[in-house]
């Protein structure tokens, strides 16, 4: 059945938050693996990474757990064509994308797209955006506008509203000027 | 650390990252069509989930719950400050969202789903990490 239902797959996804509460007193929060990563890997005498980087084990292990659970899911029922509104159908079109299967457009995410304009942006200055972005915010979807937000925490809301108002203007400026 | 203790947060983030595949949270298409509000699909699977995470929180501090060292079982609660680092940055993740069509998970997710290539995304966003790290003293927070 896809996609699973937003009322099956959106309280699941939030008992995440208590779950890591009652396992181990851990918040909910993917982005900061990422400070994790650079602190094992390459600190580089940066105030920022020097702490220890273990402690943020668990959620390493959480992550390695998301990538595992990403496999199980595409080897056993995947969504191979992603059942999206008309609407966005007809805006992907008229913005130059042709291929609308797979859970990204082929056109963009593929080996051979890195160096174009549209590959070079989505892929590499996106995913710097992602990072530098989550990290200066102090939390992503999960560490802020799911646990953050739930936990009635303002500086969350702030977050979410920052989150909104990047993605408004990567859609509606940004992907016209680099699709198609 | 007995690499043991970290077993049920494996566990957990399988469940969690099978959900984010079959519920197509992690596609590209319905992060476009969330951004152009064409879909209750993912409003309703974050607004359920911030629902049921506020009661199970209310819940939790409603029972007094505690760790195994006593502490009571909580969120931290972030500092709000000048708010600059959570529009700033917020606004600097959101382009990133919609460019990659993915959040940080989803990004993880994708590379065991089909789209390998979200290796080089989460490359640079750890080099996005590791530049907000060197020039963490020149901005505002």
């Amino acid at each position: 059945m896809h996609p699973l239902p937003w009322y099956i797959a959106g309280p699941l996804i939030g008992l995440v938050v208590p779950a890591l509460l009652l396992i181990g007193n851990k918040p909910f929060g993917i982005s900061s693996n990422f400070r994790d990563v650079c602190a094992a890997v390459a600190p580089g005498g940066i105030e920022f990474f020097k702490y220890d980087w273990k402690r943020g084990g668990w959620n390493l292990a959480f992550l390695a757990g998301i990538f595992v659970g990403a496999v199980a899911a595409w080897q056993l029922a995947p969504p191979l064509t992603v059942a999206i509104s008309s609407g966005t159908v007809e805006a992907l079109h008229r913005l130059g994308l042709n291929d609308l299967t797979g859970l990204a457009p082929r056109e963009v995410f593929a080996w051979s797209s890195i160096l174009t304009v549209k590959g070079l942006t989505s892929m590499v200055l996106g995913g710097f955006l992602v990072g530098f972005g989550t990290t200066y915010a102090g939390g992503c979807t999960s560490g802020h506008a799911i646990a953050g937000l739930a936990d009635f925490q303002p500086a969350s809301l702030l977050a979410v509203c920052g989150f909104f108002a990047g993605g408004l203007i990567a859609t509606y400026f940004v992907l016209p000027m680099i699709l198609g | 650390m007995n690499p043991m203790t970290v077993v049920p947060y494996f566990a957990l983030g399988g469940a969690f990252g099978f959900l984010l595949v079959e519920a197509e949270v992690v596609s590209w298409f319905r992060i476009q069509e969330m951004f152009r509000f064409e879909a209750f699909h993912m409003y309703g699977i974050i607004g359920a989930a911030v629902v049921t995470a506020a009661i199970s929180l209310l819940i939790i501090k409603r029972l007094g719950l505690r760790s195994a060292d006593g502490q009571p079982l909580a969120l931290e609660p972030k500092t709000v400050g000048s708010g600059v680092r959570y529009l700033a940055g917020g606004s600097l993740f959101g382009l990133g969202w919609a460019l990659t069509g993915a959040c940080p998970g989803p990004l993880v997710a994708l590379v065991g789903a089909g789209v390998p290539v979200m290796l080089v995304t989460i490359l640079s966003a750890l080099v996005g990490t590791w530049t907000y790290g060197m020039l963490r003293p020149r901005l505002p927070h």
